[in-house]
């Protein structure tokens, strides 16, 4: 078996991946990233809106400061977050911008001058600075008070990835892609390295290393309809999970993106709206407005994704083969604006609808867009329950997001917090020394055998792989969606823990040899089942209505009971259900809970008198 | 509509005992806003788990399902099958290592071109967290995202009769890597650093100039525009390196 012995391993070669190991390999230690796809595939590269940090150079955004976007996170937030990971996150966003463009982005630039934007249909006009002309520029995103998200054109996380890939390369950064993580090597105390599987031959391989960092990024293909790439399917997490000791947290704060084009559930970016593209019903009549009069469009993502349901409910929906999706409405910005600034969008629209933006009208719905939760962290990016363990960007739970994260956050996240936790791993590499427990090894990989063995055999029964991962997608779909309650989600759970036990009969139809595809997802179906009973189970719990997490059951932000982060953790193979312990959302309150000042709904304060017949 | 696709796709896994290099054929009911991303997962699910492709993002933005599709590269995840006849052969992208059926390893590939062409910002200037970014004009910034929107998809590569031949030939896509920091002020390298990479014959002046690559470009790159501009400056490049004096 090959064996590959580093420094520093990453799962995961997107942005917060090849940030950490820049980091170590700027301080001149071996970094390796395995990745599934070639690095710059990574789903990185699919976001197109741009990411926030406070520059403040562009005349919309004057006045604005670190200060202002840590106000703006925790609130999106809904007091979820950590604060004073949020408060690392807003003070280095900055930085890492300028650190970005000193590498090679092509970031969009002030342009000194009179020009026009739109908002909620309407022409106004501004005048940027000639003293700031050249600066890095912004554009507006949802749910911030000032013009912070920085981009280029609307390939943001392409460009970026691109730098950062191109980084990677010059610093001899070892990337191991069509390699895929199957699961950890440790002992109950140490995490040691992981097992995984060429995806160009088959053969599993070993990696040891002093430090592993899990950089998988996002979760969202263990519901039906998703914004992400194929690959986001939580492999990795379930690789963590299976450990028994280590914690996810927050599994049940799942956000839903507003407009993922129907039927095929492309993201168009956010960037439309905050350039003035507006939503309308059946009647092609604007209603954000009559529920949010100050924001309308541009209220976060939660609050915009739970009028659209909401609106359709109230029988405004526009009925199709696909169901009932909404209209976004780009036309009014114009031929110029939309070929040029929006062109991604523009040929989203052309090549997979067969619409032209400019002249008709854009299908959309809300669909699973972004998971919160993920590997839960310290502040420094070491995992709960493991030492040599950490997890940075999406897969992780850091947490400055909370039950919501804003637009152009989490790009941002994954550079600021490849940043700051890759400098926090270089000091861990200093003092570390390799520790690896060859009986560990073997272990691990004889395991990992036996489950390819048994898979190729059908020697646990002959489950269908891809019907038993259909169950468990419609399972989410169906009852872990934007509106929660307690029928549904435990109807959800019963649903998943069947799933579960089908899950563990799967035998392949084919013969698994080489980079088999169907061997591939057997491997991580169990897992995958058991991520999506965190989900559930979480929500199903979990009463009140914080941030994504609606429930209609609990409609009240619950600070007395629930200012809390879920921590979810496996502790026996044998077991159906997670274990879920709970931990204060945060330690620090630089800013008490109070009002979003959108979204509406009423609060449970923390000092508030308990409520009959609505304890947890 | 309501046409019945056959699917002729080339079968091969190296790494089975036996395998041979094969055409099989698959047939599948179309519907509605089929794509190829659609139809193969349809076909991989419901008639050969095996059957090994490319996705990732499937919204064209990413690169991964580069394939010739009746005989021409494409991106196969924006390939709608209503924009093709009732069958429809699928090839792996020539010139990358095949990987088994229609996956290719397009990852060697590029990295190996990175080192090359020294994809990255050439500088010795050290990065100051204090300081002010370096200031640009935005119509520079909005020229290098212009060439930066390739997606690495080899679709330009498999096109290029120059590279098929020649496995050294660097292709379109990493003379467009050089347009792209010739363009950018960051870069410090001049066009003597970049005559030693592209001034021979597997660099611009291999490039027949024939244009296979800008047809097929998905993201429709000015590879015509590129590839013109890099050989007039490194013909006078090469002129100038036997001037005395010259830099
Ligand atoms: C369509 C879309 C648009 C978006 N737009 C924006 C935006 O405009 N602004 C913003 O702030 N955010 C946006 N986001 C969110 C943001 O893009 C992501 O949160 C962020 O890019 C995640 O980066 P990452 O490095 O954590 O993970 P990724 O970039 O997803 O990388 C994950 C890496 O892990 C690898 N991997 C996964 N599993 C395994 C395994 N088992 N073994 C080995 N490797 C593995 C993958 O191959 C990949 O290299 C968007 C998201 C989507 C879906
Ligand atoms: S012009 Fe012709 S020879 Fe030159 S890179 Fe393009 S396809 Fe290849
Ligand atoms: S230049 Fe075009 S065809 Fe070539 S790799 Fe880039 S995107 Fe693909
Ligand atoms: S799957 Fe990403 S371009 Fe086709």
């Amino acid at each position: 078996m090959q064996t590959f012995v580093t420094d520093l391993l990453c799962i995961g070669a997107g942005l917060a991946g090849e940030r950490v190991a820049i980091e170590a390999a700027g301080a001149g230690f071996d970094a390796i990233c395995l990745s599934i796809v070639p690095a710059r595939r990574s789903h990185s590269s699919a976001a197109q809106g741009g990411m926030q940090a406070a520059l403040g150079n562009s005349v919309m955004g004057e006045g604005d400061s670190p200060d202002v976007h840590f106000m703006d996170t925790v609130k999106g937030s809904d007091w979820g977050c950590d604060q004073e990971v949020a408060r690392i996150f807003c003070d280095n966003a900055p930085i890492a911008m300028r650190q970005m463009a000193h590498w090679g982005v092509p970031w969009n630039r002030v342009v000194a001058g009179k020009s026009f934007y739109y908002k909620g249909g309407e022409r106004f006009e501004k005048y940027e600075k000639p003293e700031k002309e050249g600066l890095i520029t912004a554009r507006a995103f949802g749910g911030t008070a000032k013009w912070r998200t920085c981009y280029t054109s609307d390939g943001t996380g392409h460009t970026v990835l691109y730098t950062m890939d191109n980084r990677a390369a010059q610093l001899g950064v070892a990337v191991h892609d069509k390699t895929e993580m199957v699961s950890l090597i440790h002992d109950g105390g140490r995490c040691m390295g992981a097992v995984a599987r060429c995806l160009k031959t088959g053969e599993l391989r070993v990696y040891l290393a002093k430090a592993t960092v899990i950089a998988a990024g996002g979760f969202g293909r263990v519901y039906r309809e998703s914004t992400n790439a194929v690959i986001c399917d939580g492999g990795a997490h379930a690789a963590v999970l299976d450990t028994g000791v280590v914690p996810l947290g927050n599994m049940e704060a799942v956000q839903f993106h507003p407009t993922g084009i129907v039927p095929t559930y492309i993201l168009v970016t956010e960037g439309c709206r905050g350039d003035g593209g507006t939503l309308l019903d059946v009647n092609q009549e604007r209603f954000m407005h009559i529920y949010e009069p100050d924001k309308a469009e541009l209220a976060s993502r939660d609050v915009v994704s739970r009028w659209m349901m909401h609106h359709i409910r109230q029988g405004k929906g526009v009925q199709s083969p696909y169901g009932q999706h909404l209209w976004l409405d780009i036309r009014h910005l114009g031929e110029e604006h939309i070929r040029v600034k929006l062109r991604e969008v523009d040929e989203i629209c052309q090549n997979f609808l067969g619409v032209d933006p400019v002249h008709s009208l854009i299908p959309v719905k809300p669909v699973q867009h972004y998971s919160m939760g993920g590997v839960r962290t310290d502040k420094d990016g070491a995992a709960y329950g493991l030492a040599g363990l950490f997890s940075a960007g999406e897969a992780a739970c850091w947490d400055m997001h909370g039950f919501n994260r804003l637009g152009g956050n989490s790009l941002a996240e994954t550079v600021v917090a490849g940043g700051v936790i890759g400098s926090k791993i270089v000091e861990y590499l200093k003092g570390a020394s390799a520790q690896y427990s060859t009986a560990v090894v073997a272990d691990r990989v004889a395991r990992d055998q036996e489950r390819i063995r048994r898979l190729t055999a059908g020697a646990d029964g002959d489950e269908d792989v891809y019907k038993v991962r259909a169950a468990m997608q419609d399972a989410l779909q169906d009852g872990v969606h934007i509106f929660r309650n307690q029928g549904g989600l435990e109807r959800a759970v019963a649903t998943l823990q069947e799933v579960h036990a089908r899950a563990r009969r799967i035998g392949l139809k084919s013969d698994g040899v080489g980079a088999n595809p169907e061997l591939a997802l057997a491997l991580k179906l169990p897992g995958q089942v058991r991520l999506a009973l965190c989900v559930a189970y979480g929500a199903l719990m979990r009463t009140e209505s914080r941030g994504s997490h609606a429930r209609e059951d609990f409609p009240e932000r619950n600070d007395r009971d629930w200012l809390t982060r879920t921590l979810a953790t496996w502790k026996n193979p044998g077991d159906d259900l997670p274990t879920l312990d709970y931990e204060p959302a945060t330690r620090t309150f630089e800013i008490p809970p109070g009002e979003r000042g959108y979204g509406g709904g009423k609060i449970i304060p923390m000092d508030g008198a308990a409520q009959p017949g609505k304890e947890n | 509509m309501d046409r019945t696709l056959k699917f002729n796709i080339f079968r091969y896994n190296p790494v089975a005992q036996g395998s041979a290099p094969r055409m099989e054929t698959f047939v599948l009911p179309e519907i509605p806003s089929m794509t190829l991303f659609i139809a193969l997962n349809q076909i991989r699910e419901e008639q050969d788990p095996s059957l090994q492709f490319d996705f990732c993002c499937r919204a064209g933005i990413c690169g991964a399902c580069g394939m010739l599709i009746n005989g021409r590269p494409g991106l196969a995840c924006k390939t709608k099958t209503r924009d093709l006849p009732d069958e429809i052969t699928l090839l792996p992208l020539p010139v990358f290592k095949l990987v088994g059926d229609l996956s290719v390893d397009t990852g060697s590939w590029f990295r190996e071109m990175y080192a090359r062409v020294g994809s990255w910002i050439h500088s010795d200037k050290e990065f100051d967290p204090q300081a002010e970014e370096e200031r640009m004009d935005n119509a520079l910034a909005n020229e290098i995202y212009e060439l930066e929107r390739c997606v690495e998809c080899g679709c330009c590569v498999a096109g290029c009769g120059t590279a098929r031949m020649r496995r050294d030939f660097l292709g379109a896509v990493a003379l467009n890597r050089i347009a792209r920091f010739a363009l950018d002020p960051r870069d410090q390298r001049t066009d003597r650093d970049y005559f030693e990479i592209i001034g021979d014959d597997n660099g611009i002046f291999g490039c027949m100039g024939l244009l296979g690559c800008e047809d097929v470009c998905p993201k429709e790159l000015p590879l015509q525009d590129q590839l013109g501009f890099l050989r007039r400056k490194m013909g006078l490049t090469a002129i100038r390196r036997f001037l005395p004096g010259a830099k």
